[in-house]
């Protein structure tokens, strides 16, 4: 079955000077419902661009967006966004930022509560339920922001770097929270990053895009992140040697491109 | 250390000594240096009289009153002006700029306006106030509510307009619609950036509190200064320039503290 479905997107960048380039150009994609699905592909290829018009928050000129059969007109509370940087409301305790999305739509208090409850259970932040979220660290920042698009109950969660201002150990934590987090809620989950071992260690479904205007290049079904939720240490996975032979092909692909796209 | 709601919240604290004792030095220095320059008779007590005279007068406005009212009295009638002049700011100041940092035809509409009036001195227009709205207390509210306003609509529209887009795409994303968003995310945001528009606008009040009082008062610690300076009594003018920098002084330390008090982040925040 097909979740998410893009149908010959076609989406301009105005630069200030000269004219407008091209950054995707009749780009379609389909996306099954329940997957992992990790975009990759060279600096400025128009990943960003894709998961905005997905989230909604620009359209693209041509071409439609749908999600079970229904399009895509703006921003909507069944797409949950997570950006690198946290954006979270610094005025609010973690608790308070976790509820926001429920209190946005009116739900009754014990229902706010029960849900924040279970959901910061779920990315390890109990005991951190009154602490003002200035004072938090940027991994524990980025689990409230994981919270606070998961309390929401969206149907996809659409994530643009989120742990590209991590250090590698925190980054890491992050990445096993995700799988934890992708397996327990069934959440589909589409997920933009520049990082090739993340990339390869998180995709059920890992596509490669071309430098601009993006097209879909290469396409895996990849099970490292199922290893990891069948109890396999993120440590011995990395350093195994199937999947350092598929991060270097990712890699060698992605060399090849950036020498292509130079030129 | 505490009042300051700059970046310097993570310096360590200087082993010598704490902003606040730093400041009152200087204030020490500058009491020092007067009392100085007057003792040694250096400047005549008619262009500077000296401290003991000044506070002599101040005990004693307090107590018998300068033109039928006492000190305190002067204090309240320009408190309650730019008091009554600052709500009636908030009230129209704040929406306007809203409004102008969330609609750019609107701003382009409305900037002219307000950067034409901003820069004239309220002496300026002063006449024409008189004229159009007499000599009563409106007047007078009038003059210093334009000194405020101006400062507190800038604010809030640079404030609306600096407001993080990731924030604002994270609440759509949550399902607020426009008006949850000016309310939970916007007004929020532009908080304190708002704040320290109020600290500059109430700076100004205070400045055109003096131009205010030229309109036939009989009561106000501006309409005190200029009869005082009219009749050369120079000791009640320095007291009553050093009442209106106390009494301002004071609003700018609650502002502070507010402003530290609903935004602890400031200066905190990636």
């Amino acid at each position: 079955m097909t979740a998410l479905a893009l149908r010959r997107i076609s989406s301009t960048h105005a630069s200030r000077s000269g004219s407008p380039t091209p950054v995707l150009d009749g780009f379609s994609l389909d996306v099954r419902a329940g997957e992992l699905t990790v975009l990759i592909g060279p600096s400025g290829c128009g990943k960003t661009t894709l998961l905005n018009h997905i989230a909604g928050f620009t359209r693209p000129d041509a071409g439609s967006i749908e999600i079970d059969g229904r399009s895509i007109t703006g921003p909507g509370a069944d797409r949950g966004v997570i950006f690198q940087q946290d954006a979270l409301l610094p005025w609010m305790t973690v608790v308070e930022n976790v509820e926001f999305g429920l209190r946005l739509r009116g739900a009754p208090a014990a229902d706010r509560a029960r849900i924040a409850r279970s959901t910061l259970e779920l990315v390890d932040l109990v005991g951190f339920e009154r602490h003002p979220v200035w004072e938090l660290s940027g991994g524990m920042k980025q689990r409230v922001s994981l919270a606070r698009a998961l309390a929401a109950d969206p149907q996809m969660l659409l994530m643009d770097e989120p742990f590209g201002a991590l250090d590698a150990l925190t980054r890491e934590q992050m990445q096993t929270l995700l799988l934890k987090v992708w397996r327990s809620t069934g959440k589909q989950i589409v997920l933009v990053t520049h990082d090739i071992e993340e990339a390869v260690f998180l995709a059920s479904d890992l596509v490669m895009l071309t430098a601009r205007p993006a097209r879909v290049a290469s396409r895996m079904a990849l099970d490292f992140g199922q290893r990891y939720a069948a109890g396999e240490s993120a440590r011995r996975i990395k350093s195994d040697a199937t999947f350092i032979d598929k991060r270097e092909q990712v890699l060698s692909w992605l060399f090849e491109q950036g020498e292509r796209g130079d030129a | 250390m505490r009042d300051s709601v700059a970046a310097d919240a993570d310096e360590p604290a200087s082993p010598m000594l704490a902003s606040w004792q730093l400041s009152g030095l200087t204030v020490l220095a500058v009491l020092g240096l007067w009392w100085l320059v007057t003792w040694a008779a250096v400047i005549p007590p008619l262009y500077l009289p000296g401290p003991r005279a000044v506070f002599g007068k101040l005990v004693e406005v307090s107590r018998e009153g300068y033109m039928d009212a006492t000190l305190w009295q002067h204090c309240e009638a320009s408190f309650l002006r730019v008091f009554l002049a600052l709500l009636l700011a908030l009230a129209t100041a704040i929406p306007l700029g809203l409004a102008l940092g969330l609609n750019r035809m609107l701003r382009a509409l409305v900037d002219p306006l307000i950067e034409f009036y901003r820069p004239i001195p309220p002496l300026a227009y002063l006449p024409l106030i008189v004229i159009w709205f007499g000599i009563g207390e409106t007047s007078k509210i009038f003059l210093i509510y334009l000194a405020i306003f101006a400062p507190i609509v800038l604010a809030t529209t640079a404030g609306v307009m600096a407001v993080d887009p990731i924030r604002i795409r994270v609440a759509q994303s949550l399902g607020a619609t426009r008006l949850q968003l000016v309310r939970f995310v916007i007004l929020p945001s532009a908080l304190p950036t708002i704040m320290t528009g109020i600290r500059i606008a109430l700076g100004a009040g205070w400045s055109t509190l003096v131009a205010a009082e030229l309109i036939a008062a009989t009561r106000g610690l501006g309409f005190m200064i200029q009869s005082a300076s009219q009749f050369l009594v120079t000791d009640l003018v320095v007291a009553g320039i050093l009442v209106v920098a106390l009494v301002a002084l004071l609003f700018e330390i609650v502002l502070r503290r507010l402003q530290q008090r609903f935004s602890p982040w400031l200066g905190r925040m990636s």
